[in-house]
């Protein structure tokens, strides 16, 4: 495979539909429709209780924040409010989405629309691209969420842990969505019943940050912005940091979510901030499952995956060679072993691209 | 259009649904929450997927993919990202067996 061309107007995104790679089936373990129905359930419970938990603490983090502000004291609230405002938010936009959190829907659309302005994300936007990451994880030119694009901009990633990258296209794209709407890119995949309401919801965003920068300059002062925007950059490594884990170093193109995304043991404060998503494989899989559900998922399925990584140490030190292999090698990717007790990886299922699983590109 | 003999009434647990294959066409049976079954079309009107593996919850269906939902009793798209109603179709039940009325 030549250089990738990540544009949804490129050649790879022609050749991926010309070959059927789109429309193709997926790989999914085998689970008994009884077991799936369980795992399945929806309740509201276990998201009030995390989502009451989640803004309380941002309460009183941001609280003890101005307080204290401007005093060096005030630093350990603002990491901590940044973290749970710049992180969090991905996690609860995320699963939102999917409409899977909370069995009420209202309660799925109200922590929805607060999660996106957090993430600065536009909530109509980026409904649409999910489903096509969904429908499409690692399809070059298709999957508009790839985050980990090759040859590697190792630049842009480690930017991206203080969210610059980001922020500083979110605002252009802001604005252009206010005044004109959703973009050409994005219209390919945002429906255009929709696209008035891309330009309602950028007009409130906008409108909600220019309020904020008045405010500060009011006040002389950037605590408003400490507040709401800010955080956005400098509580964002969490988020970047468990995003690329998700798919970094593995393929692209191939339609079995055990060769294109990663599950990872993780400690009990980043799977609160993060909301189970280190279960990432089993959220491919089947992502009508809740959040709360995927530990149990995870057991019954695990035999069927790669072994996880046991830490985000252990995950890190597994991508990152790959990573910086692929600036020079743009074809390579980890290709994880299996269980003896899986089903092996379908040869027949990635003859869409020459070369996929050969063994010179795949280790 | 004929009425299509497809499964037995206790083939489908109640909230639930299975697939039902007939003429080179997919359709989704459903026990409703209310003891009535009901029938749609077998596919989602987003993507090619089958509702089959999807999740009953009252009277809603929701696409295993990407989580939308259909109101099962009338095909209305309820949640995105589908937008386009599911085609339904006339159930009756017959003894201890479930009929379609099918093109």
């Amino acid at each position: 495979m030549g250089q990738r061309d990540y544009s949804p107007f490129g050649a790879d995104a022609k050749r991926a539909v010309e070959s059927g790679l789109t429309a193709a089936e997926w790989y999914h373990t085998d689970v008994p429709r009884k077991v799936m129905k369980d795992l399945m359930a929806r309740s509201d419970s276990p998201a009030i209780r995390d989502t009451v938990l989640l803004y309380g603490l941002m309460i009183a983090f941001a609280g003890a924040g101005i307080a204290l502000w401007p005093t060096l004291w005030s630093l350990p609230f603002w990491l901590a409010y940044g973290v749970l405002y710049g992180s969090a938010s991905d996690s609860r936009w995320h699963e939102c989405s999917h409409g899977t959190a909370f069995r009420t829907p209202w309660m799925n659309n109200a922590v929805y629309e607060i999660s996106s302005f957090m993430i600065m994300r536009n909530s109509a936007t980026w409904r649409w691209s999910h489903a096509r990451h969904h429908s499409e994880t690692y399809i070059v030119g298709r999957d508009p969420e790839i985050a980990v694009m090759r040859p590697t901009v190792l630049a842009k990633l480690i930017l991206n842990f203080f969210g610059i990258i980001d922020v500083i296209t979110f605002f252009p794209n802001l604005i252009r969505n206010a005044v004109a709407g959703p973009t050409a890119a994005e219209k390919t995949f945002v429906p255009q019943s929709e696209w008035a309401k891309v330009q309602r919801v950028a007009q409130i965003h906008l409108a909600i940050y220019a309020a904020t920068v008045a405010l500060a300059i009011a006040l002389g002062s950037i605590l408003p912005l400490m507040v709401i925007g800010l955080p956005r950059i400098y509580g964002a490594w969490h988020h970047v940091m468990t995003g690329l884990l998700q798919h970094g170093g593995l393929a692209d193109n191939v339609i079995d979510h055990r060769l294109n995304s990663r599950t990872v043991y993780m400690n009990p404060i980043s799977r609160f901030i993060y909301w189970n998503m280190n279960y990432h494989v089993e959220h491919h899989m089947f992502p009508m499952v809740p959040y709360h559900a995927l530990p149990r998922l995870h057991e019954t399925i695990k035999a069927d995956l790669p072994a996880p990584n046991r830490s985000i140490a252990e995950g890190f030190a597994e991508m990152w060679p790959a990573l910086k292999r692929q600036l020079f090698q743009e074809d390579y990717f980890l290709k994880r072993e299996l269980p003896p007790t899986a089903k092996p990886y379908r040869e027949d299922f990635h003859q869409y691209v020459p070369g996929m699983m050969a063994p010179k590109a795949a280790e | 259009m004929p009425w299509i003999d497809a499964c037995a009434t206790d083939a489908i647990d109640e909230e639930d649904l299975i697939r039902f294959d007939h003429g080179g066409a997919t359709y989704a049976i459903y026990h409703g929450v209310d003891g009535k079954f009901y029938a749609t079309a077998g596919m989602c009107t987003h993507e090619h997927v089958h509702l089959c593996d999807g999740l009953v919850m009252d009277f809603m269906i929701e696409c295993p993919k990407h989580n939308g939902q259909f109101d099962y009793r009338t095909g209305e798209a309820m949640r995105a990202p589908v937008c386009v109603n599911l085609k339904t179709f006339p159930v009756k039940v017959d003894g201890n067996r479930v009929l379609i009325e099918v093109p």
